[in-house]
């Protein structure tokens, strides 16, 4: 009974308390973050225990993956709102990203432009649109990494949420909105690179993005920036609020009817899982070294459903699960089976709903009960 | 038929007369709940709803008073479900009045508004948030604030956690209280929706069936738990079984073609010739 009445931080401890699942993931991970570090910088290239800058690299845009999908877990899972667009935010999270990373070339470009990116001079362009102002500098462009993925939310929440769509054709136009991003990122005169989008990036912060350094940290900070997601995500999803939202996943009606603001809370979830899936995006840019309007296709969102649905849904731990499982098999597959990996995912998609509804999560769980059970 | 259209169209203006006894007009004030002061809850007065020609309700008069328990019973079609729903503003009557208190129009109100004012349905089927445990049903169900940004960040106050208790031992789930709503069985789960009634502190109870699909034992707990609940709540209770009805009513209203054919004491109303010619049918 003392365990309700809590302060913020207390109840967070609470929450991981029960979180058996959390636990373990959050232990890997920090065990991660110590690990490879020390297997990259502190073992010689030539031991056979090295971690390559390449696996680093990799490992870092797992995590990235992971983010977006704790986020799509948290508006899915959760609140029972099936988000296919959920790719837009993070790419434009990575725009954000990539127009300060841009800016950050210089003259080091190919035409040597001390203003205008490549792109930019090619296309014969005199000078920098208007909404590229303000880019060359790292604050802001953090700023707008989280309200540029939030006012879109926002906006689009708000008219959705207000107009009471939802299930299936929430669903739709959700997809129908990335689709319209990626066409209009396709387009030169957008001013965002066209089909090409941004790449051959220099520095961040001063920092050269090839220096195994600078790949570390970005490594590092996308390691805490998935433990404070997962803690965040956590918290909420444990406190009153988060009841609410479950509550308005299973009887949407009858939330309404006993009287919360059922669209408040919708928009209120998805606005920041947006800007979670916004801070993955700009994370994952500097670490894979490009953004084009190909982040922004509806397939691309569809699968970030598929790792939720594979890990096991409404469980956090289990879109991380997912989401780090099927990349890996993807990168695996893409190397060893180029022709094979869309029917990989195919299958994967038909033979886990199947046979494990519940996603891997779900299934290790049952297992776990099974056993306990057969030696008691 | 043109005329019963318009009639279902200008219902809302003709309702605006005052009541014949009771209630003066004044403004609506929901937070201020019902003025009971003269020992009446509910006034019911002259309701008709017609559905295409058929009339559901035809002139129904009742009063409900302050803590009193009445069932109401009556064959299909007598129109027991359409009255809860000219009660709690889900459906519209052609003509009449319905009061809460001396001051609350309830035709002039909007379904949450009403349920603000202080009416709690029961509906038949039981639905309950089956993936929330029996408390955080009756937390989620509890009055008060309920925006976002404060419940972030809310804890149940002490206060709260009291009333929550009394909730759960009123509908006698305190055992239960931290297992899913899922897990409970048909009659725990009606007991569990009583209960997220209850905790809104409803002065008007409407109950729709409660005992329908439950075992004999879990019958004789949801009548002591509504006896029980008669004196602080005002409760209308509508049912089928009679026996059910024998063990809880003081007074029983019968229901015929959507007006009152009877009322009276259980023995009074069974003793009714009409009665028992159109309803227990001897």
């Amino acid at each position: 009974m003392d365990a309700i009445v809590i302060g913020p931080r207390n109840r967070l401890i609470a929450a991981l308390r029960a979180d058996r699942g959390g636990k373990v993931f959050l232990a890997v991970l920090a065990v991660t973050g110590v690990l490879v570090p020390l297997l990259n910088l502190a073992l010689p290239e030539s031991s056979s225990l090295h971690l390559s800058s390449y696996t680093v690299t990799l490992l870092g845009k797992y995590m990235t993956y992971a983010m977006l999908a704790i986020a799509v877990d948290l508006i899915w899972g959760y609140c029972g709102i099936l988000s296919l667009g959920h790719g837009a935010f993070f790419a434009l999270g990575g725009y954000a990203m990539g127009m300060y990373l841009m800016r950050q070339i210089g003259t080091r470009g190919v035409y040597g432009d001390p203003v205008l990116p490549d792109f930019m001079v090619f296309l014969n362009w005199k000078e920098l649109p208007w909404f590229w102002h303000g880019f060359n500098h790292f604050a802001f462009a953090a700023l707008m990494i989280v309200l540029v993925p939030g006012l879109l939310a926002l906006v689009f929440g708000f008219l959705a949420f207000r107009s009471r769509v939802s299930g299936v054709y929430l669903s739709i136009i959700t997809q129908a909105l990335t689709y319209a991003l990626m066409l209009a990122f396709f387009r030169n005169d957008m001013g965002f690179g066209g089909n090409n989008g941004f790449t051959d990036f220099k520095d961040i912060l001063g920092f050269g993005l090839q220096a195994p350094g600078t790949r570390m940290a970005l490594f590092l900070v996308t390691v805490l920036a998935l433990g404070g997601s997962y803690l965040l995500c956590r918290y909420i999803v444990a406190s009153r609020a988060g009841r609410v939202i479950a509550a308005v996943r299973d009887a949407e009606s009858r939330a309404r009817f006993i009287g919360y603001k059922v669209e408040s809370y919708k928009l209120w979830v998805f606005v920041f899982s947006a800007v979670l899936a916004g801070i993955a995006g700009a994370l994952y840019v500097p670490q894979v070294g490009i953004i084009n309007p190909g982040e922004f296709s509806p397939a691309n969102s569809i699968e970030i459903v598929i790792w939720v649905a594979i890990g096991g849904r409404g469980t956090l731990y289990g879109a991380v699960v997912g989401a780090v499982l099927v990349n890996y098999a993807k990168t695996y597959f893409t190397a060893a089976l180029p022709s094979m990996w869309l029917y990989a995912l195919g299958a994967l998609f038909v033979l886990v709903p199947l046979f494990l509804p519940q996603g891997v999560v779900g299934a290790v769980t049952q297992l776990r009960a099974r056993m306990i059970g057969a030696t008691t | 038929m043109i005329s019963a259209v318009l009639g279902r169209f200008s219902g809302r203006s003709r309702s605006a007369k005052p009541p014949r006894i009771g209630p003066m007009l004044a403004p609506n004030r929901i937070e201020a709940g019902p003025d009971s002061s003269r020992g009446v809850i509910l006034y019911l007065e002259d309701i008709t709803v017609s559905f295409d020609g058929f009339r559901a309700l035809n002139a129904l008069t009742l009063y409900i008073e302050v803590g009193e328990l009445r069932c109401i019973i009556g064959p299909n079609g007598a129109g027991k479900t359409t009255m809860m729903d000219v009660i709690t503003g889900k459906t519209r009557p052609d003509t009449g009045s319905a009061w809460f208190g001396q001051t609350l129009d309830l035709l002039a109100l909007t379904e949450p508004e009403i349920a603000q004012a202080g009416i709690g349905r029961k509906f038949q089927k039981p639905t309950v948030f089956e993936h929330h445990t029996v408390f955080e049903n009756l937390e989620l169900a509890m009055a008060g604030d309920k925006s976002v940004w404060k419940w972030l960040y809310a804890r149940i106050t002490p206060t709260e956690l009291e009333h929550i208790e009394h909730v759960l031992e009123t509908v006698r789930l305190t055992e239960r209280r931290d297992e899913r709503a899922g897990a409970l069985s048909h009659g725990q789960k009606q007991w569990l929706e009583i209960g997220m009634l209850l905790i809104q502190e409803p002065q008007l109870l409407l109950v729709d069936e409660p005992v329908a699909g439950m075992t004999p034992h879990e019958v004789e707990r949801t009548a002591e738990l509504l006896t029980s609940l008669a004196g602080r709540h005002s409760v209308i209770v509508v049912e089928h079984d009679m026996e059910f009805v024998r063990s809880i009513a003081r007074q029983v209203t019968v229901l015929h073609e959507g007006s009152v054919l009877a009322q009276g004491s259980i023995d009074e109303v069974q003793g009714n010739a009409r009665v028992r010619e159109v309803y227990l049918g001897v």
